[in-house]
């Protein structure tokens, strides 16, 4: 395990229109881990993600990326935003969405050319979408929009990637494809945080997990920190329904809770 | 259409119609960007928010030059843009309730002005009112050199940019985050839209000019699913409508300009709503029918391959009353034997029965052996 | 005497399209006004063909029947997937109205309808087209329509309040429950097309918009009560008549670009002055805020660090902006304002917690 801090959050507050979205939150996120961000809705999950991305202005903190500014490390960081964030009847095709990740590097004039293309295909191929290169994108299902986004990625070549929800909406087999994607990535040294919805498969897919509720609860190895105090303490009590084998029996029945709309 | 033009009007065709076309192409390029990003209203906010920029300019400097009254519109046009987008972020007022507003409050209150201007002894009110409904007979070459200039900036810029746009439209936080300006690129685009809009005063006039951004781009979506092949054919289609419209109200008298043209646009519309391949209307229409026609027919063949099925020789003839109970629509037995005897499934047997041919038999195994429990199925193949 | 009508007019007008347009601006589909409201004219102008005689009560209903059918138009056309919503607003009603204008010009030259009067109607020459009743002059006749449609429309409104009321804020609940969603929303169109065309004549299509639109955005602005704002929209729109028309009396413009330009400057005053809503009120609430937000900051980062070994560095106040990256507006609030409130205090360069700090630190920990 490497012993380099991929991401290092100090201190970070979020405010949105004076109402604090996340306080004084603190991470010391490893190189090569997979992490899980939980938590409630409009517990800050999607505004760690956007802060570390500098898509969000925080009222205070830091935020160092492999030890430098965003700014700086800008191209080892890929994003993968919800899927809902756009409207997928735009007239574009599959590959041209992917290539949409290289532009960061082309410059002004530039266009797309064969190495673009090439490198789109080749992250194509990694989800196993190689075949839909030129389809609409109007024409996927659900979870081919995901490991669309997921190539967008890919495409990237970087050395972290913050992901939002991107089992989201998703067929079985897709959720198993993605998470194997997941976890080579992570054997092969890239750093991955993921905000994730469902508790039960926490601590089967991820090696770490952050418990957030506008602030940091926990965070660390999931064997460490994914327990039934620290889950109170993020949900305020109301747990939602969790398969025992994850947690010690539970004392008191759990009561379920909807989740409903996004943060 | 009277068709006779002295030699005078050949020339002021030519503007006319150049005029035209520029108007078309920009506000085709330029509109299918705002269509895909859901700001068709937005056009329309601008062209009536530019009517006071427009007399204000004339008020400012007195004269009539289409530089002057453009850099009025333009303004004109940004703000109003500005004041929507203020209000709907800083209050509850929805998006629609602030366009609504700035449209209806800045053309009331540039008719005010334009009316002020009539009364005025210098004012000529008729260079003025002609931005109501456009009179693109009433275009100078001095007027379509700027149109010319703005609409080649605009379209260069589009083409510089085409990209980065793309990226705008589609998924603009993503741009944010792979480190693009892309609320700079917002604003660029906006100005576009704003320059388009000014270019089409004149010929289509503040009242029209929406239609004259959303009908090419709305009709070249039905033609295809690609970004470029959409923004050229909505350029054309835009340049036909304004080309077109411009020549038949110049030829034909008591036919404003403005309403001529979008009534062209409107046509283009309705023809690729209609006829497109794929995505028209009738396309779809037909390909609906098929569908149907095809279920029909499976539907029949499969009620013919059970009975088949129960009988020693698969190839017997069954009566079609038979089939019809089968079925719950029972009409559709009749049509459905016809086709599948056209497709050589089926023969006639005389007397309204009806039996699978070998072919027959061999695509209903196909298509139907999958879902039969019956171990005799497979023993048969 | 005519000043006296025109301004009855304006305010019989105003009144009654601020009625359902407060229904419009809360269901936000206000554009479809302006959608409306230059539809009609086709159908005034065939109306008027058939029936030659612009004082038709048929032409009326015919005319507003078109509005009506247009919403249809639209709704359609968005239905086929291909268009947008708003890409079928945006069309449809520019190619109507195109049909209107060609209509008149070709085949109405000269006959009351003009270019000029259908953007702006003609309040001015309102007053003197009468109403004969046996013989008697019963007044404008514009008076007439626009008052018999004020009280369609309040009736409509009293009728229906809770069958609005409900479709608007929650559309499931009301269509679960049994009323039809799609025929209000028809009658609602019914009402804005009535409106519109009752008002065409005096006012024109374009300040139809401003005062369905106008008055109860500046009314959503000042209340959260659906009675209230019905209310205010119309006192809004009825000062905006009022007022409008003096100006244009005074300044001898047009009045009614003068009436949508007084609507626009009643809703800029709200929009910086709402009590709540408004501008103003929003910089205030976001200073006081970010004050105590600032305050709560300083207060849980002194009350994490107080009698550490850090302290003397962690409660430094420079430290707080250089190191710790604080925006420097934030630190300095924070700090200033709670020396102000005597929640913190110096004590040999560093800052300390007073015990009032310390019980408000805790307090916001729980929290």
């Amino acid at each position: 395990m490497a012993d380099r801090t991929a991401i290092e959050v100090r201190d970070l507050t979020v405010a949105y229109r004076d109402k604090p979205v996340l306080w004084d939150v603190d991470l010391d996120l490893p190189a090569g881990v997979l992490m899980a961000i939980v938590g409630p809705n409009g517990a800050g999950k999607t505004t760690l993600i956007k802060s570390i991305l500098g898509l969000v202005t925080p009222a205070a903190g830091q935020i160092l990326v492999n030890g430098a500014a965003y700014d700086v490390q800008r191209r080892s960081v890929a994003y993968v935003p919800q899927r809902g964030s756009v409207d997928w009847d735009f007239p574009t095709s599959v590959l041209d969405v992917v290539m949409m990740g290289l532009y960061g590097r082309l410059g002004w004039l530039r266009r797309p050319g064969k190495a673009e293309r090439e490198t789109a295909r080749h992250a194509l191929s990694k989800v196993g979408m190689a075949d839909f290169a030129d389809r609409q994108i109007s024409q996927l299902s659900g979870g081919q929009q995901q490991r669309v986004f997921l190539a967008r990625a890919l495409a990237q070549n970087a050395s972290i990637y913050l992901m939002d929800e991107p089992f989201q909406g998703v067929d079985a087999t897709t959720e198993r494809a993605i998470v194997q994607l997941l976890q080579e990535l992570r054997s092969q040294g890239s750093t991955v945080a993921v905000v994730h919805h469902d508790l039960q498969t926490v601590p089967e897919y991820f090696d770490w997990v952050l418990l957030l509720n506008v602030r940091r609860v926990a965070a660390g190895p999931v064997h460490e920190v994914f327990t039934e105090e620290n889950l109170r303490a993020t949900y305020g009590g109301r747990v939602p329904y969790l398969r025992e084998a994850a947690l010690e029996p539970p004392a008191a029945p759990f009561r379920l809770e909807r989740a409903a709309g996004s943060e | 259409m009277n068709l006779s033009f002295p030699i005078e009007l050949d020339f002021t065709l030519r503007t006319v119609a150049l005029g035209a076309a520029i108007l078309g192409i920009v506000s085709g390029t330029l509109g299918t960007y705002a269509v895909l990003r859901g700001h068709s209203l937005l056009g329309d906010a601008i062209s009536h928010a530019a009517l006071p920029g427009i007399a204000i300019a004339f008020l400012l400097t007195g004269i009539r030059s289409p530089f002057v009254l453009v850099l009025g519109a333009s303004v004109a046009g940004w703000v109003g843009a500005l004041l929507v987008l203020a209000v709907t972020k800083r209050t509850r007022v929805p998006y629609d309730a602030s366009l609504g507003l700035v449209l209806s409050v800045f053309f009331g209150f540039g008719m005010v002005l334009l009316t002020f201007i009539q009364r005025m002894p210098s004012g000529n009110q008729a260079g003025l009112n002609n931005f109501l409904f456009g009179q693109a007979a009433a275009l100078l070459p001095r007027d379509v050199i700027v149109m010319s200039a703005l609409g080649v900036l605009a379209l260069i810029t589009t083409l510089v940019l085409w990209k980065e746009l793309k990226l705008l439209a589609f998924d603009r936080e993503f741009g944010s985050a792979i480190g693009l300006p892309m609320r700079a690129i917002d604003v660029v685009l906006t100005t576009l839209l704003v320059v388009a809009i000014v270019i089409g005063l004149q010929t289509v006039g503040v009242i029209l000019m929406s239609a004259i951004l959303i009908a090419p781009a709305a009709a070249a979506r039905q033609w295809s699913d690609r970004l470029g092949t959409i923004v050229v054919l909505a350029a054309l289609f835009g340049a036909t409508a304004g080309v077109t419209g411009a020549l038949i109200s110049a030829a034909t008298p008591l036919l404003p300009t403005g309403p001529t043209i979008v009534l062209c646009a409107g046509a283009i519309m309705l023809i690729s709503l209609f006829f497109a391949p794929q995505r028209g209307l009738v396309a779809q229409g037909v390909k609906n029918r098929r569908n149907r026609k095809n279920l029909r027919e499976l539907g029949v063949l499969e009620d013919l391959y059970t009975l088949a099925r129960q009988h020693k020789n698969p190839l017997h003839p069954h009566q079609a009353v038979v089939l019809r109970t089968m079925t719950s629509g029972p009409e559709s037995v009749a049509p459905g034997l016809v086709g599948l005897e056209k497709r050589g499934w089926v023969r006639s047997a005389g007397r309204d029965s009806w039996a699978l041919t070998p072919e027959g038999y061999v695509a209903a195994d196909l298509e139907f052996a999958k879902w039969n429990m019956d171990p005799a199925a497979g023993a048969e193949r | 005497m005519p000043q006296l009508e025109i301004q009855l007019i304006a305010v019989v007008a105003a009144v009654a399209c601020a009625l359902p347009g407060a229904f419009l601006v809360l269901r936000r589909v206000s554009m479809l006004s302006d959608a409306i409201s230059h539809s009609i004219l086709p159908g005034i102008v065939l109306a008027f063909f058939i029936t030659e005689d612009l004082n038709s009560p048929l032409l009326i209903l015919g005319a507003a029947a078109t509005g009506v059918v247009t919403a249809g138009v639209i709704e359609t056309l968005s239905r086929t997937g291909r268009v947008r919503e708003d890409a079928a607003i945006g069309l449809v009603f520019p190619i109507l109205f195109s049909i209107g204008v060609i209509l008149i010009a070709r085949y109405a030259g000269g006959v009351h309808l003009d270019v000029d009067a259908v953007l702006l109607g003609e309040l001015a020459f309102a007053p003197f087209n009468r109403l004969e009743f046996g013989g008697m002059d019963a007044g404008p006749k514009a008076l007439w329509v626009m008052g018999a449609i004020l009280l369609a429309n309040l009736a409509f409104i009293a009728i229906f309040f809770k069958e609005l009321k409900l479709s608007t804020f929650d559309p499931a609940l009301a269509a679960a429950l049994g009323f039809s969603p799609t025929l209000l929303h028809y009658l609602l169109m019914g009402s804005v097309s009535l409106t519109a065309v009752g008002a065409f004549d005096a006012v024109g299509s374009v300040l139809v918009v401003a005062l369905i639109v106008g008055p109860p955005a500046t009314a959503y602005l000042l209340t959260d009560k659906l009675s209230t704002l019905l209310a205010l929209s119309a006192g809004i729109g009825a000062t905006a008549a009022i007022s409008g028309y003096w100006a244009a009396h005074l300044a001898d413009a047009s009045i009614a670009g003068s009436i949508a330009t007084a609507v626009g400057l009643l809703f800029f005053a709200a929009f910086l002055l709402a009590p709540e809503q408004g501008v103003v009120a929003g910089i205030k609430r976001h200073r006081s805020h970010r004050r105590r937000f600032a305050q709560q900051m300083l207060l849980v980062h002194l009350l994490h660090h107080e009698g550490t070994e850090e302290a003397a560095l962690e409660c430094h106040p420079d430290h707080l902006q250089q190191h710790l990256r604080w925006k420097e507006d934030i630190a300095s609030i924070a700090i200033k304002s709670a020396l102000q409130d005597r929640l913190v205090e110096h004590d040999d360069g560093i800052l300390r917690l007073t015990r009032q700090g310390r019980a408000l630190a805790r307090e916001t920990m729980l929290a």
